[in-house]
């Protein structure tokens, strides 16, 4: 058992023997991975030191203190928050061991490839097909709203090894080099001008076999560690009061005497109490998962986060008046990095009509919660026992 | 940062009550006493405020009390909201026990917390935190006036007024006429109080009394409304698994479903703001912001959530037999009880730096 005692040293030890202010940015993340304080919570030897999730703090602070590099984790959030999970739940240990290091130090950039033009809440109906042939998988297919495609070193990847089955038990989940000569990257561009996402074609890609998580036809199983994880980073941020899309408006409204009336008062006092309750119950499920409470709160936090993104910022927009009738700028661009609060007013409108789309649209998220929270019954399902192949589409 | 889970304390508390109220006030019964000349359970109370304690839970313990918290009366308000219990206890042992705290009564305060006296603080129900408060006229040694929409005087044993004089007086029961209102709520009744002339005691001054009083039963009044809103969901959850139609459990539509999950976020996130109220009542600290955030909250959540109960429910929904019309009347009698939800969110435009153009 590793305590926050023990932690401390060890941190000062990593510190000692690399000076963050003598020491290269990479080899400094190499070390501490390699001390396992990466993320404590992982096992050793993979970064981690099989210590409680929430002593990572304890380490955070120390390499804070010390002004450490960090490993810019919202470049590689994907990685971290996504195929880090994946992998370690699923991988075997050569996986594991292949894998994590680069992708926490950020030297790897992941990217997911599971959304396709005709698979998006229905992502079991995916149609891209992997194709045995002998040591390697050759997969066709294309794939959407891919993020970091265009700086990504591999990808997570589902893909159907058996169409003759039912659409769940035909998928087989691989990681998928980006490099490989039949991947396309194509931007996407978005209502907001520029090109967040991507279309992802690709053509006679080969992926070895030992670049499959888990088992043939268990692909639908290892995409739920996925899915499970990205939900949970989308809507489970920790901020202070006014922390999210409601602070920039707060200011613009007490700095703008000019742009105040009386309906927008209403409106924008109703969000307000909105968005602290929202911060309070993201906090509540914080505190629960701390004290070990299993909760459910998580799965409508999401909602909640989509929902009054998109009503504070279109409400800015209006409380601009003139102003609100203007863009920054429509200039196509491949952000690296996405800010959801950044840029102005009519951006954060644009790009939060985004959030009640990715990562789960709002409808399903509310028959997630109906049936798994309430236990209320399911749809009647029309293609459960149909063979893939089979399927309307 | 506030603590916004339940101690194991907590959930005991909350367990013992919801025992009694399983075996003690079955809905039927509610219903069958509302119309009884005798809407109280005088017999809950008892067990409630002398045998289990609850009456003095805010009081200190020197004073008879059981020293605990606001956190502590918010767990036995939910549970008495999610019974729509008839008995005085936010009236008594929230309202009137925070008033006399304030002004540090320890003869009342002792009576209030053995439970055998039952208080009422005569302001109207509706009246909101640092709203205008009406007063009785303090002349030639006794009272005199009228003052109506008082929750729960019918069984209160000494009425606590605000004079004109500034002073909050204690008045005997029988030394003032009160005459029941018919009321929305049929298990909160209200009352009028009349005095002519009556004997009262000044206990201290209304002013700062009045505030705390009121701020704290705001405050926690979100976590009565947060339990009433969790019956009206758990129920129709209940209720749509098991009413067919179609060929199929009612529950199994999709636009019944996406209502119930709608509801559902709202009371999950009602259960963090009256949390986050109670807690801060409890330790003073940010209390007004939270206090009037969890009421600008719950009053459209508790209200809908009875809506939705009664919509979902179909015809028996609309019946006198059927609980669910006990919970409507609270839920939209607790909206205007304390301050609406608009006047919180008007207050809040102070407090947090959005004023009005």
């Amino acid at each position: 058992m590793t305590d926050a005692d023990e932690l401390v040293r060890r941190t000062r030890e990593l510190l000692a023997e690399h000076p963050p202010a003598s020491t290269d940015r990479l080899d400094f993340l190499r070390a501490r991975f390699d001390a396992g304080l990466a993320w404590v919570h992982y096992p050793q030897g993979l970064g981690g030191l099989d210590a409680p999730r929430s002593l990572q703090a304890v380490v955070d602070a120390e390499l804070e203190a010390a002004g450490a590099p960090d490993n810019d984790p919202r470049r590689i959030g994907i990685g971290l928050g996504m195929a880090a999970p994946t992998i370690l739940a699923y991988g075997t240990e050569e996986q594991k061991q292949r894998y994590l290091r680069p992708l926490w130090t950020g030297e790897e950039v992941w990217c997911q490839l599971f959304s396709e033009p005709g698979a998006g809440s229905d992502l079991a109906a995916l149609g891209t097909r992997a194709v045995r042939a002998g040591e390697d998988w050759v997969v066709n297919g294309q794939k959407v709203w891919t993020s970091s495609a265009h700086v990504a070193r591999w990808a997570i990847l589902i893909a159907r090894t058996d169409p003759d089955v039912p659409k769940h038990a035909g998928i087989s989940y691989f990681v998928c080099d980006m490099t490989d000569p039949g991947v396309e990257v194509r931007p996407l561009r978005q209502i907001t001008g520029e090109a967040e996402f991507n279309e992802v074609f690709l053509t006679d890609v080969r992926i070895p076999d030992s670049r499959r998580l888990g088992g043939i036809g268990d692909g639908w199983r290892v995409a739920q560690t996925t899915l499970m994880n990205e939900r949970v980073s989308i809507g489970g941020m920790r901020l202070p009061r006014e922390g999210g899309m409601i602070g920039p408006v707060a200011q613009t409204w007490r700095e703008r005497p000019e742009l105040r009336t009386h309906e927008l008062h209403q409106r924008l006092l109703k969000l307000w109490v909105e968005a602290e309750v929202s911060r309070l119950t993201a906090e509540r499920l914080r505190q629960q998962l701390v004290a070990g409470q299993p909760g459910y709160e998580g799965s409508g936090m999401k909602l909640a986060f989509a929902r009054l993104n998109q009503e504070i910022s279109g409400l800015e927009v209006e409380l601009r008046g003139e102003e609100g009738l203007l863009y920054d700028d429509w200039t196509m661009r491949r952000p690296e990095l996405v800010d959801f609060t950044g840029r102005d007013a009519g951006y954060r409108y644009l790009r939060s009509k985004g959030n009640s789309i990715e990562g789960g649209t709002s409808e399903v998220l509310l028959n997630i919660v109906a049936e798994r929270v309430l236990g209320l019954p399911a749809e009647p399902r029309t293609d459960k026992d149909v063979a893939w192949k089979d399927l309307a589409r | 940062m506030t603590d916004l889970l339940y101690s194991e304390e907590e959930e005991a508390l909350r367990a013992a009550v919801r025992d009694l109220l399983t075996d003690h006030c079955a809905p039927a019964d509610v219903i069958a006493r509302a119309e009884s000349g005798a809407p109280h359970d005088r017999a809950l109370w008892k067990t409630l405020a002398e045998g289990m304690g609850l009456a003095g839970l805010l009081i200190p313990e020197e004073q008879g009390g059981q020293g605990a918290s606001a956190r502590e009366a918010a767990v036995v308000l939910e549970e008495l909201g999610r019974a729509v219990a008839p008995v005085p206890y936010l009236t008594s042992a929230v309202v009137a026990t925070e008033a006399l705290l304030a002004c540090g009564d320890e003869e009342l305060l002792g009576r209030l917390a053995a439970g055998r006296t039952i208080g009422a603080l005569a302001v109207g129900l509706h009246v909101a935190p640092g709203g205008e408060v009406r007063t009785v006229r303090a002349e030639d040694g006794g009272l005199h006036g009228e003052l109506t929409g008082i929750a729960d005087a019918d069984v209160a044993d000494v009425l606590l007024v605000p004079a004109d004089d500034g002073g909050l007086y204690a008045v005997a029961a029988d030394a003032v006429t009160v005459t029941p209102q018919t009321s929305l709520d049929l298990t909160r009744p209200l009352a009028t109080v009349r005095l002519e002339g009556a004997p009262g005691r000044r206990v201290g001054d209304a002013g700062p009394a009045v505030r705390r009083a009121l701020r704290t039963a705001a405050g926690l009044l979100a976590s009565e409304q947060l339990g009433l809103a969790d019956w009206a969901l758990t129920e129709t959850v209940r209720y749509l698994k098991e009413r067919k139609q179609f060929n199929r459990p009612v529950g199994g539509f999709q636009a019944l479903k996406h209502r119930l999950a709608q509801l559902w976020l709202e009371v999950v996130n009602l259960r963090a703001a009256a949390r986050a109220a109670a807690d801060a009542v409890a330790c003073g600290e940010d209390a007004d912001v939270m206090v009037a955030v969890a009421q600008a909250y719950a009053a459209p959540v508790a209200v809908h959530a009875a809506e939705e109960a009664l919509q979902l429910h179909g015809g028996i929904g609309m019946t006198w037999e059927h609980p669910i019309h006990l919970y409507l009347k609270r839920a939209k009698a607790d909206s205007i009880a304390y301050g609406t939800a608009g006047a919180h969110q008007g207050a809040l435009a102070g407090l947090v730096d959005l004023q009005g153009p």
